[in-house]
C-alpha cells in the first residue's frame, strides 16, 4: 500500500520537479543574455580581451546591479538580509516581511468576518440580496486596488496611521470573493435539505447552523484561498504610498529607486513565499475541518 | 406586511413627528420642503388604518431625497432635526425596497425592468447619503469629496482625464491583455498535447495564480522603461496564468463520449481541438478573459506608480495623493471604474453571443 502510495507521490511530483528545473535552467540562461551587454561594457573598460565563455558567464551571475540576477544571488540577498541580520534592523527583510505580513492578516480576518456576516445578512433578507449582490458583483470589474494610496493618505491626514489604513485595504479586498462565495455556498442546499429541516421542525437557527453553514464550507475556504493572496497583494500596494512606513512595497520601491535589482527580487521572493505560506496554511484548514465533518477526501 | 415592514413603517412616522415638532424652532419660511416632507411623513402612520401601495413610500423616498438636498444650505451648521429627515428619507427608501422585492420574489425572471430599480433605488440611495453626509458634516474633502465635487471635476479636467485613459487603457491595458491571454492560450493547447508537461506545469501555473506578481512591476520598469512597454509587460505576466490554467481544464471538458464520437467521424487531432474542445472549453476561457480584465486594469496603473511619462492614470493618482487634489483622484477612480465594467460587460456580452449554448447563458444568467 506505502509503495504504491510512494509511487504516485512520485509520478505527481515528478513533472513539476523536471519544469522546475527547466526554468531554473532557463533564468541562468537569461542572465547571461540580459547582463552580457552591461558585463562586455565592464570588461573592455577594465582591458580583458577574450574572456572565456565559462568565465564570462560566472563574471554575470555575480553583477552587483545586473539586470537579471541569477537566482543563487537572490536567494543570498535573503539569507543575508534575514538571517545574518537583527530582526530589528531596518534593512532586514524580516522586518519588512513582518510590516507586512501583519496588515495581511489583520485585513483578512476584518475582511472575512464581515464578509461572512453580509453574506448571512443576503441569504436571509430578499431586499438586501436584490439591493447589495448587483453591486458586490458589479464592484469586483472596478481596480480597486488603485485606491490603496489614497485611502492610506487620507486616512493618514485624520491621525490613522500605522497598520490600521493598509488594512483596511486588505479588508476590502479579500471581503469580496467571501461574500460571493459564501452567498453561494449558503444557498447550495438543495430544497429537499430544506424540507427534510422543515419536516423535522427546526427552527430557522438550527437550519443554519446545521445545515447551511457546513454546506457553505467548500465555498468558504476556496473563498478565502483567493482572499488572503489578495490581501497579501492589497496590503504591498498600500505601502507604496509611504516610504517611511516599512514592508515590502517599500522594499520594492527603493529598490526600484536605487537600482537594486537584486533587493527587489528579494523582497518578491519573500512576499510569493508569504503568499503560499498563507494559501497553504489556509489549506491546511480546510482539510481538518473536512476531516472533523466526516467529508470524504476527495 | 411583516414585522420588519412594520417596525420600518412606525419608526419612520414616528421619527417624522419628532423631527417635525423639533423643526419649529427654526422660522416657519426656512427649508419649507423639508417640513412638507416631515409633515407627510407623520401623516403616512394612516398606514395602520389606511393601507398604503408601495409606490407611496417611493414616492415619500424620493421626496425626502429632493428634500434633503435642496435643503442642505439652509442652515449651517445642520440641525439635529436635518438629520433625523435623512434618517426618515432613508428609512423609507428601506421599506420601499423591502416592500418591492417581497411582491418581486415569487416571480424572478418575468419583471426584469422592477427588479432593476431596487438596485438602482440602493446606488440612488448610497450617493444622496453621500452626498448630504459629507456637504452636511464638512468632512473634508480631503477625506472624501462629495459626488458632486466629483462629477463638477469629472468635467472640468475632461481632457486630462481622455489623455490618461488613452496612455494607461488604450496603450498598456488593451495589447498587454491581448498579447497576456493569447500567448496563455496557446502554450496551453501546445502544453495540452504532453500529459508530462500538463502534470508539470499546471500546478505551478496554480500556484502562481495565487502569487502577488504585480510585484514585479519595478523591475518591468527597468527592463521596459517608463512609456506603456513596462506596464503592458506586467499586464502580459499578470493574464498569462489564470488564461493558462484555465484553458488546461477547458479543453479536458469536452466528455470522452464526445471524443469518440469525433473519432468515429475520423476527426484528427486539429478537427477535434477546433469543432469540438476549443468550443467546449469556451465557459473556461471566458472565465479567465473576465478575471484578467479586472486584472489587467490594476496591474496597468499599479505599475504606473512605479515611474511613467507625466500622463496616465496611475500617475495622476499618485501624484494627485501627493498634491492633495483628491477630487481629480476620484474623477480618474471613477474613469477606471467605468472603464473596468465596461470592458468586463464587452466580454460578458462577447461570452453570451459564442457560448449560447451553456446551460449558465441559456438560463437567461450569465
Amino acid at each position: 500500500m506505502d509503495t504504491v502510495r510512494g509511487a504516485k507521490s512520485v509520478t505527481r511530483t515528478g513533472p513539476i520537479i523536471v519544469v522546475l528545473l527547466a526554468m531554473l535552467v532557463v533564468w541562468y540562461a537569461a542572465a547571461i543574455g540580459m547582463n552580457a551587454p552591461w558585463q562586455t561594457t565592464l570588461n573592455t573598460r577594465a582591458g580583458l580581451a577574450d574572456v572565456p565563455f565559462t568565465d564570462f558567464a560566472l563574471q554575470t551571475w555575480a553583477q552587483d546591479r545586473p539586470v537579471l540576477p541569477a537566482p543563487h544571488q537572490v536567494l543570498g540577498e535573503i539569507w543575508n538580509a534575514t538571517v545574518a541580520l537583527e530582526l530589528t534592523s531596518r534593512r532586514s527583510l524580516a522586518y519588512h516581511g513582518w510590516i507586512t505580513l501583519s496588515s495581511t492578516l489583520l485585513g483578512f480576518v476584518l475582511g472575512t468576518t464581515l464578509g461572512v456576516a453580509l453574506a448571512v445578512f443576503i441569504v436571509h433578507n430578499e431586499a438586501a440580496n436584490r439591493s447589495l449582490m448587483p453591486w458586490i458583483i458589479a464592484s469586483q470589474t472596478i481596480p480597486i486596488l488603485a485606491i490603496a494610496p489614497m485611502v492610506v493618505v487620507g486616512l493618514g491626514s485624520v491621525g490613522i496611521t500605522g497598520t490600521v489604513p493598509r488594512a483596511l485595504i486588505s479588508m476590502y479586498l479579500s471581503f469580496f470573493p467571501v461574500v460571493v462565495g459564501m452567498v453561494k455556498g449558503l444557498r447550495s442546499p438543495e430544497s429537499i435539505q430544506l424540507d427534510l429541516m422543515h419536516t423535522y421542525d427546526a427552527s430557522p437557527w438550527q437550519t443554519f447552523w446545521k445545515l447551511r453553514w457546513p454546506a457553505a464550507m467548500p465555498m468558504l475556504f476556496a473563498s478565502m484561498k483567493v482572499g488572503i493572496a489578495i490581501s497579501l497583494v492589497g496590503a504591498v500596494v498600500s505601502e507604496l504610498s509611504n516610504a517611511a512606513g516599512g514592508g515590502l512595497g517599500v522594499r520594492l520601491l527603493t529598490g526600484s529607486y536605487n537600482g537594486q535589482t537584486i533587493q527587489i527580487w528579494a523582497a518578491l521572493f519573500i512576499a510569493a513565499a508569504l503568499a503560499a505560506i498563507l494559501v497553504m496554511i489556509v489549506g491546511a484548514a480546510e482539510r481538518m475541518v473536512n476531516a472533523r465533518m466526516g467529508a470524504r477526501p476527495a | 406586511m411583516s414585522q420588519l415592514q412594520y417596525f420600518l413603517a412606525l419608526v419612520a412616522g414616528g421619527l417624522s413627528a419628532a423631527a417635525l415638532a423639533y423643526s419649529f424652532v427654526t422660522p416657519f419660511e426656512q427649508a419649507l420642503l423639508l417640513k412638507a416632507f416631515l409633515a407627510l411623513g407623520f401623516l403616512s402612520l394612516i398606514r395602520f388604518f389606511v393601507p398604503l401601495g408601495l409606490w407611496a413610500d417611493g414616492a415619500f423616498a424620493l421626496l425626502g431625497a429632493v428634500a434633503v438636498l435642496t435643503s442642505l444650505g439652509a442652515f449651517a451648521p445642520p440641525l439635529p432635526f436635518f438629520w433625523m429627515a435623512v434618517v426618515v428619507a432613508w428609512l423609507f427608501a428601506w421599506l420601499f425596497v423591502e416592500r418591492l422585492s417581497k411582491s418581486l420574489a415569487p416571480r424572478l425572471s418575468d419583471n426584469a425592468g422592477l427588479g432593476l430599480l431596487v438596485p438602482v433605488v440602493f446606488g440612488a440611495a448610497l450617493l444622496v447619503i453621500w452626498e448630504v453626509v459629507t456637504r452636511g458634516a464638512n468632512v473634508p474633502p480631503v477625506l472624501l469629496p462629495a459626488p458632486s465635487a466629483i462629477g463638477a471635476q469629472l468635467a472640468n479636467s475632461a481632457p486630462i482625464l481622455w489623455a490618461d485613459f488613452v496612455q494607461t487603457f488604450i496603450k498598456s491595458v488593451l495589447p498587454g491583455f491581448a498579447i497576456g491571454c493569447l500567448s496563455g492560450l496557446v502554450v496551453a493547447i501546445l502544453v495540452d498535447r504532453s500529459p508530462f508537461l500538463k502534470a508539470g506545469l499546471l500546478p505551478i501555473g496554480n500556484f502562481m495564480s495565487a502569487l502577488p506578481i504585480i510585484g514585479i512591476a519595478p523591475i518591468m520598469v527597468m527592463w521596459f522603461g517608463f512609456d506603456w512597454q513596462s506596464k503592458a509587460a506586467v499586464v502580459v505576466a499578470m493574464t498569462f496564468f489564470p488564461m493558462l490554467v484555465n484553458t488546461v481544464a477547458g479543453l479536458n471538458a469536452s466528455s470522452s463520449i464526445e471524443r469518440d464520437l469525433m473519432r468515429t467521424y475520423a476527426a484528427d487531432y486539429w478537427q477535434t481541438l477546433l469543432k469540438l474542445r476549443l468550443p467546449a472549453a469556451g465557459p473556461f476561457i471566458f472565465n479567465a478573459l473576465k478575471i484578467n480584465s479586472t486584472l489587467a486594469l490594476i496591474g496597468a496603473i499599479v505599475a504606473e506608480f512605479f515611474g511613467t511619462p507625466v500622463v496616465g492614470m496611475g500617475f495622476r493618482i499618485s501624484t494627485g495623493v501627493g498634491r492633495l487634489a483628491i477630487d481629480l483622484v476620484w474623477a480618474e477612480i471613477a474613469v477606471a471604474a467605468i472603464a473596468g465594467s465596461a470592458f468586463y460587460g464587452v466580454i460578458a456580452l462577447i461570452e453570451r453571443g459564442v457560448t449560447f449554448w451553456h446551460p449558465s447563458v441559456r438560463g437567461g444568467r450569465a
